[in-house]
C-alpha cells in the first residue's frame, strides 16, 4: 500500500516537502514506517524515535497502519 | 467547553465573558504572550504553525479531560497560529467553577498538557535576521524542564 505521510515544521524543512509517499506492506507497523523513512536521504535529520500520529492520535511503535489512514510525523511540539 | 486553534487575535476578556455564570465564585485566566527574548537572544517575532486537524482534536481531548477531572464545563482554550509580534497573546485558557481550587487547577492542567501534547510549533525570528524552529527537547532548552520532558515520553501510552 502507498501511504501519504504528513510532515511539519522542522521535518518538512528537512525533507523539503510537506508530505512523503511511502510504500508499505498492508498492516505494517509504525516502527516499520519509521525504519523506511529513516532510510531516505533526509531521514538522517530525524531523531532515533520520532513521534508518529495515526488518524490524529499519537501512535505507539506497534500500531498497525491501514490503507487510507492519516499518518503524520510529529516534531517535538512547542506550543504555548 | 470549547477548544480552538485560531488565526485571529485572542481576546482574553471575551473568554472570561464566555465562561461567566452567576453560579461561579471563581474564574481563572491564563494568558501566554510572545516574549522578546529567548535563550538570551533578541526575538522580533514568532511564527506559529500547527497540524491543525490534530491540534484541534488534541486540544479538545485535553479540555475534555479537565472538564471531567475538575468538574466544570465552563472552560475555554484558544491557541493562535500565524505570525505574532512580541507582546501578542499566543494562548489563553479561561475556567470558571463554584470554587477557586478546581478553577486554578484546571487552568494549569490545560496549559501544561497543551505544551506537552498539542502539535504546534514555533519558528522564532531573531534580531540578527536568523530564524529557527524551537526544539524544547534540546539540552539548552530542557534545563529545568524535566517535568515537561517526563510528560513527553508518555505520549504513545496516552494515545491508547
Amino acid at each position: 500500500m502507498q501511504i501519504q505521510v504528513l510532515l511539519f515544521a522542522s521535518y518538512a524543512d528537512a525533507f523539503d516537502a510537506p508530505e512523503l509517499q511511502v510504500a508499505l506492506d498492508d498492516g505494517a507497523t509504525v516502527k516499520e514506517l519509521l525504519a523506511r523513512v529513516q532510510q531516505m536521504a533526509a531521514g538522517q535529520a530525524l531523531p532515533p524515535s520520532p513521534m508518529v500520529a495515526v488518524n490524529r492520535c499519537y501512535a505507539a511503535a506497534d500500531v498497525r497502519i491501514r490503507a487510507g489512514d492519516e499518518v503524520a510525523l510529529i516534531p517535538p511540539v512547542a506550543g504555548g | 467547553m470549547r477548544a480552538a486553534i485560531v488565526r485571529r487575535p485572542i481576546e482574553a476578556a471575551a473568554l472570561l465573558r464566555e465562561v461567566a455564570a452567576t453560579g461561579h465564585g471563581a474564574t481563572s485566566l491564563f494568558v501566554g504572550t510572545v516574549r522578546d527574548v529567548s535563550d538570551e537572544r533578541a526575538v522580533t517575532g514568532i511564527e506559529y504553525a500547527a497540524y491543525e486537524a490534530m491540534a484541534t482534536a488534541e486540544l479538545a481531548r485535553i479540555a475534555g479531560e479537565a472538564v471531567e477531572r475538575f468538574g466544570t464545563g465552563a472552560l475555554v482554550v484558544e491557541h493562535r497560529v500565524g505570525a505574532l509580534a512580541p507582546g501578542e497573546v499566543s494562548v489563553a485558557v479561561a475556567v470558571a467553577h463554584a470554587h477557586r481550587g478546581p478553577a486554578l487547577d484546571a487552568t494549569r492542567y490545560v496549559i501544561e498538557e497543551l505544551k506537552k501534547r498539542v502539535p504546534i510549533w514555533k519558528k522564532e525570528h531573531y534580531a540578527d535576521g536568523t530564524r529557527e524552529w524551537v526544539d524544547p527537547t534540546l539540552a539548552s532548552r530542557a534545563a529545568g524542564l524535566s517535568t515537561r520532558n517526563a510528560g513527553r515520553s508518555t505520549f504513545p501510552e496516552r494515545a491508547g
